[in-house]
């Protein structure tokens, strides 16, 4: 043990030694980003210019809230999309969990990656509002999508429906499913995903309304956009309010899960379900009779719009105000609203009669 | 010191500053500068960025909290005992920010709070371990289930996110005009803290001699239980401590922070060449873990075609690689010994 300190002391010394040498050696590397803020600047600080060329070769990073949800993969597909058609290119770049602050360290490789722009459907607000934000002051444009981040952190937010719009639509689809009577309950994803509680507040407000006083929300439960998770969920559901008549479940991992378990369930078929899905996923249960309708936008349109919206303001078409308009290829034409918010459009509904004309 | 004790019989033919040599070869340490050196490179050649300040900067950043958690839990895991509730108690403690700030508490109020619940969740954990003679491991599994539904309890699936801009600026930012973000200068503060505690106190020395061997360090008269109350008190206080660096550093006061921290915090630990069986290891050994591991993260990160599940395979791999190396290496050494000492198996 004796000569064990001095060498421990050792040790410790020429670790902090290299970590002081690490820390030099990387000192070189902080000037040409300056210069590059210096060109850019002009249009990042200029006004609109509507008749602007779109650039070329622009490189954008988008970063889903997590990998391997399959709504976020299509999703963002719709950036590539947008991006190839406008001869750039865009990379994929997620978290494996959709932790509040696993989007940060991505970010911040998009910026030392020099990407032109970062597309972003936000797992927290707020959590990777100083991430983008630095990243917006080195001349990285920010376009949140699906989630919106703070909306001092990005210049325009695509949202692929008014809030208001979902939550009416929703409770709508389960009332005329259950003839407006009984109690109704909500299968969420994460409790602070920032759309799904969004969209609980409206549907809260709506059911407000003369038209649905008999239904009653008695319950809101997280599946965490866990399929495993959510499928438990609903059998709890199911479990603890035998008279449940119908139950919501606004995320697409949340709704397949509700319907399997559903549809081998004694209350398959009398129990309405509806919520926001995938065709794909949901065809199935449409067509055994577990589910009667469900609805959603079409999530690469999203991503989509996005994209267009992300070459629009990096070749300084738009800056994010609001009543700025631009052209979104095969989307047509759209407005930037109050607090740079872009609108998609409206729900779709699927039924029986027509989820064949959709594969997605 | 526990290759030394070797290097005599390994080479009983070299010289004096052959054997040193050796020695300084042999040790896990060098290996992680060696892994450091490599990793630098071909971190360079994924992307010309991975060698500037910027990946310092947000590097060092990610993983703020994973660093300083790390410092006392080596410890513990010295003492031969290992502590798995980190993450929770980081948890609870953001929680219980998020609850203290809605109610209007100002954060000089909070931080100490935080500081003190983990202290109590740390202490209350070792007093199972010490008080009742339960194995930390099955404690420490339940505790990561308790303190994380403890945090639930607190706050609820809410998240806090309005803390004051002066003291989330403060923990995002750098230390005054350098690229070296705050909170690292908090982690070099610790880390000579425990790197002294460890190394240069009696104190110290009783946590060497309780891993390798608790009941001779027992009868020689140290105090096996209090010591490891101690630690694990002292690792609690530095999770909520952690609770509280992470709330600000994101402006996410929530339950569900630091989910999976635990395996990273392990991982560094037993990386950066602590036993696992206790009674071996450095300070300087985990720092340079935590470089490596950062440096390994943001490679990937930077990498325009890795996806950032390898971020999970490669810690992974690197926890179960840390584990199995010093075996590997022990075993090779001790049929080496064998062969060239043939007669010392019979005991002659």
């Amino acid at each position: 043990m004796k000569s064990a300190r001095p060498h421990a002391m050792r040790v410790f010394l020429v670790a902090l030694a290299l970590l002081a040498a690490l820390a030099f050696a990387a000192c070189g590397d902080t000037q040409d980003d300056e210069s590059d803020n210096a060109s850019e600047s002009a249009s990042q600080e200029g006004r609109a210019d509507p008749n602007a060329p779109l650039k070329k070769g622009l490189k954008t990073v988008s970063i889903p809230k997590q990998l391997g949800n399959p709504y976020e993969e299509f999703e963002h597909s719709g950036v590539d999309e947008a991006l190839q058609e406008l001869d750039g290119s865009n990379r994929i770049s997620g978290p494996t969990d959709a932790g509040a602050s696993t989007q940060i360290p991505l970010i911040n490789a998009a910026v030392q990656q020099k990407a032109d722009a970062i597309i972003i459907a936000g797992n927290d607000p707020n959590a990777v509002a100083p991430a983008l934000k630095q990243a917006a002051q080195r001349g990285v444009k920010v376009v949140g999508m699906d989630s919106d981040v703070a909306p001092d952190a990005r210049s325009v937010f695509v949202n692929q429906v008014t809030t208001q719009l979902v939550g009416e639509n929703q409770v709508e689809s389960i009332g005329k499913q259950i003839d407006y009577k009984g109690d109704i309950a909500i299968l969420s994803a994460t409790a602070n995903a920032t759309n799904q509680n969004a969209w609980i507040d409206v549907m809260k407000e709506t059911l407000k309304k003369p038209k649905y006083k008999d239904m009653k929300l008695v319950k809101i439960a997280y599946g965490d956009d866990d399929d495993q998770k959510s499928f438990q969920e609903t059998q709890g559901l199911i479990q603890a309010y035998p008279n449940l008549a119908g139950i919501i479940s606004p995320t697409t991992v949340g709704v397949a899960a509700a319907a399997r378990y559903l549809s081998t369930s004694p209350q398959k078929g009398k129990l309405k379900l509806t919520g926001l899905g995938f065709p794909n996923q949901m065809r199935k249960f449409v067509k055994d009779g577990t589910v009667d309708e469900f609805q959603l936008w079409v999530p690469k349109d999203v991503g989509y719009l996005a994209g267009q919206a992300a070459v629009a303001l990096a070749s300084g078409v738009i800056t994010g105000a609001e009543g700025e308009k631009f052209k979104a290829g095969r989307l047509g034409e759209y407005t930037i609203g109050k607090n740079g918010e872009i609108v998609l459009g409206p729900l779709t509904t699927f039924k029986a009669d027509n989820i064949d004309e959709f594969d997605f | 010191m526990q290759t030394e004790a070797a290097a005599p019989e390994i080479a009983p033919l070299a010289t004096d500053r052959g054997r040193k040599w050796r020695a300084v070869l042999g040790r896990w340490e060098t290996l992680l500068a060696g892994l450091l050196v490599v990793t630098a490179i071909a971190g360079q050649s994924i992307s010309p960025e991975f060698l500037t300040t910027d990946s310092f900067t947000t590097g060092s950043l990610d993983l703020s909290e994973i660093a300083l958690m790390a410092l006392p839990l080596a410890m513990v895991i010295i003492a031969a005992e290992i502590d798995l509730s980190v993450a929770s108690v980081l948890a609870l403690s953001s929680a219980v920010m998020a609850y203290l700030w809605s109610h209007g508490q100002p954060i000089e109020m909070i931080i100490p709070i935080c500081v003190a619940v983990g202290a109590l969740c740390g202490a209350f954990n070792g007093v199972l371990v010490t008080r009742f003679g339960l194995p930390s491991l099955a404690v420490t599994i339940g505790t990561l289930a308790l303190f994380r539904g403890l945090a639930f309890v607190v706050i609820g699936d809410e998240s806090v996110t309005d803390f004051s801009t002066a003291w989330t600026d403060r923990a995002f930012g750098n230390f005054a005009g350098t690229f070296i973000p705050n909170t690292m200068v908090l982690f070099a503060v610790l880390a000579v803290a425990f790197a002294v505690l460890l190394h240069a106190t009696p104190f110290g020395r009783s946590i060497y001699a309780v891993g390798a061997n608790e009941e001779a360090a027992y009868f020689s008269g140290l105090r096996v239980k209090r010591i490891k109350l101690i630690l694990f008190t002292l690792s609690g206080a530095v999770a909520g401590l952690a609770g509280g660096v992470i709330s600000l550093r994101n402006s996410t006061g929530a339950a569900n922070v630091g989910q999976g921290f635990e395996l990273t915090v392990v991982t560094a630990v037993l990386l950066g060449g602590i036993s696992i069986f206790g009674g071996r290891g450095t300070i300087a050994g985990v720092i340079l873990a935590l470089l490596l591991l950062g440096g390994i993260q943001k490679a990937l990160l930077l990498s325009e075609s890795i996806s950032s599940y390898w971020v999970q395979i490669v810690t992974g791999a690197l926890l179960v690689g840390s584990v199995l190396g010093p075996n590997l290496a022990r075993r090779v050494a001790d049929t080496r010994r064998r062969r060239s000492h043939p007669l010392q198996e019979v005991g002659l």
